[in-house]
């Protein structure tokens, strides 16, 4: 074969070759899930005729799009996506990480104790877990508490599973019982509750969602354009050779586990304040939602591939099918049965599509 | 003898793994610009010899000089910063990342220093990559493509042009075309080829005896953990070689060079 002798370089394109964006995919099935839902509104008897997204008839909110609805399907997943956004990059890395949800209850229940108020209506805060030095701090103060809580407990995730080499899974098994008795410990089970206006105004209204959309935007670049990013991507697709090109594998893997634990930190910063209460309990199966976004959106769990974008995209599918669900009026039994199908589905055909692109 | 030409340099090599031999008293030579085979059988010690000098394993004892100075790297990444490039067995490639993206796995362009945050000068890392694939003659269609759907040949090509895109002085090859493809053989053997018009040295582990007398200027033999013979490759043949491989022929050269 004569063109074998002498190649030009890298430089020629074969435009047949350029592989179809898995984003895009999801993107489709967003648009495809709301259709069916539109159609179901349409065609099922005791609908009469409604519309999931929009409001042709009574124009509540100046457009033509029920706004209402928009907003509690965004407000319901962006607590979760922030967890998600943590998740992606465990994922990718080729780890996992069942320790998210009951870190929220944990860092909710720390975050809440340092930002309480000292006068509830004139009256002394019910619910005081320390003394008069812990009343009316600083917001930093609560926010800084629970993010260095969080990155205490990523680091014990992330280290174990680098110095000790047990799997992921047993690590931050491990972690999801002693996050849920911390929170239950810290205050023998009571609610911490009453925080500061400041803390308050962290997540109320639309809050989390802005919450969620600009550390979604952050560590898309993070992940995209740093090296960071690179050496996620290069240890989840093959750790041997990662080692081998002189990345410190250990280093990076505490890292990536610290950081997803301070995203599970924040989202609890952000859903204590909206509840403006933080109860042991909170975040329950948190960690399985999110990594059901992340695969959702295309996040394979044999690591190395999916995005930041896809995640968002795979909370957006979560939240339009949760929504969609009780706007079709189907029980929360059903509801569970049909999310646990589609994130199967999701897995089958995100391994399909994998073996048909590679030969 | 001039010695400031000699590149690599190994004096009673040895490795043990516990009560196993692998390697003993390798004494072995490459000067600037000589390609030299490392033949053997299966288990003879050549993986062992160069695990040794690329310090992916330590030593038990012995001495290496590398460009004149006994080295001790305490890994492979301090080797291939002295200037030692490796083409493993087992392909060192991330399947999921693009081309440069493996061509700089571990050593990016960063446009300005933030840690592990630091951002990546892509553009500098995409144009040194069509540089290096230019030099060593490899063809890859599309950069941007993640090296899963590339051939073994395509990969093989991608991980020899890692080497060849960063200023080093001794390449290692070990069975760089044992998974190709006559095709795909004969552009990685171009490649060899055009190293040794530029008078870059290279150690290659082979099996394959076409190949290595295609190839190189000097074969050495090992068996049962040593040097059994240091062969020119112009003054000797195919028998010969096998016969010092399957211990017909008994010998042990005092040095090997």
């Amino acid at each position: 074969m004569a063109d074998t002798s002498h190649g030009t370089g890298g430089v020629s394109f074969d435009s047949k070759k350029r592989s179809w964006p898995n984003e895009l995919n999801i993107f489709f099935a967003l648009i495809v899930i709301v259709c069916l839902f539109e159609v179901a509104g349409q065609l099922l008897p005791y609908m009469k005729g409604q519309s999931m997204l929009f409001d042709f008839n009574t124009n509540r909110d100046g457009t033509i799009l029920n706004m209402a609805r928009l907003k509690i399907m965004i407000l319901q997943v962006a607590i979760i996506g922030i967890i998600s956004l943590g998740v992606t990059q465990v994922i990718i890395l080729g780890g996992i990480d069942l320790s998210s949800g009951p870190l929220v209850g944990a860092a909710a229940m720390v975050v809440m104790s340092f930002a309480q108020t000292e006068l509830v209506n004139g009256n002394p805060n019910p619910k005081a877990v320390f003394g008069e030095w812990a009343f009316d701090l600083p917001v930093m103060i609560p926010i800084l508490v629970g993010l260095a809580f969080g990155a205490f407990i990523g680091a014990i995730n992330g280290g174990l599973i680098a110095y000790t080499r047990i799997p992921p899974f047993i690590a931050t098994l491990g972690m999801f019982l002693i996050c849920r008795g911390i929170a239950q410990w810290w205050t023998r089970g009571k609610p911490v509750s009453f925080p500061t206006d400041s803390f308050a105004s962290l997540g109320s209204g639309m809050m989390p969602v802005v919450w969620f959309g600009g550390l979604a935007f952050i560590f898309h670049f993070i992940l995209k354009y740093t090296v960071y990013g690179k050496h996620t991507y290069a240890i989840g697709s093959n750790e041997d050779a990662a080692r081998m090109s002189g990345i410190n594998i250990k280093r990076h893997k505490v890292l990536v586990y610290v950081i997803a634990s301070m995203l599970a930190a924040t989202a609890a910063i952000v859903l204590s304040s909206k509840n403006l209460t933080a109860q042991s309990g909170m975040g329950q199966f948190y960690e399985l939602f999110a990594i059901a976004m992340a695969v959702i959106g295309g996040v394979s769990l044999t690591g190395g591939r999916g995005s930041i974008i896809g995640t968002v995209l795979g909370a957006c599918v979560f939240g339009v099918i949760q929504s969609g669900f009780t706007y079709v009026k189907l029980d929360a039994f059903y509801q569970l049965m049909a999310m646990g199908t589609i994130i199967i589905s999701a897995v089958v055909l995100d391994q399909w599509r994998q073996n048909s692109s590679s030969r | 003898m001039s010695n400031n030409d000699v590149i690599l340099q190994t004096i009673g090599l040895t490795k043990h793994y516990g009560g196993v031999h692998a390697l003993t008293d390798a004494d072995f030579e490459i000067r600037q610009g000589e390609h030299v085979a490392i033949m053997g059988d299966n288990g003879a010690g050549k993986s062992t010899f160069v695990r040794q000098i690329t310090a992916v394993e330590q030593r038990t004892r012995g001495t290496i000089v590398f460009g004149g100075e006994e080295t001790h790297f305490n890994g492979p990444i301090a080797a291939r910063e002295a200037g030692i490039e490796t083409v493993f067995q087992t392909l060192a490639l991330a399947d999921d990342l693009d081309v440069p993206s493996n061509l700089f796995l571990g050593r990016e362009k960063r446009l300005f220093n933030l840690g592990p945050f630091s951002p990546l000068d892509n553009r500098a890392m995409r144009k040194a990559t069509e540089e290096g694939l230019k030099r060593t003659g490899v063809k890859i269609p599309n950069l941007a493509n993640s090296i899963r759907n590339m051939s073994g040949g395509q990969r093989q090509c991608v991980a020899i042009a890692r080497t060849a895109t960063f200023p080093s002085k001794l390449t290692i090859m070990d069975e760089p075309t044992a998974a190709l493809g006559v095709q795909e053989t004969v552009q990685v053997e171009n490649i060899i080829r055009n190293m040794k018009e530029r008078g870059e040295p290279l150690i290659l582990i082979s099996h394959n005896m076409r190949q290595v007398f295609d190839l190189v200027d000097r074969i050495v033999v090992f068996r049962r953990g040593r040097i059994v013979a240091n062969l020119d490759a112009k003054n000797t043949d195919g028998q010969d070689v096998v016969s010092y491989i399957t211990g017909a022929k008994e010998g042990t050269p005092e040095r090997a060079a």
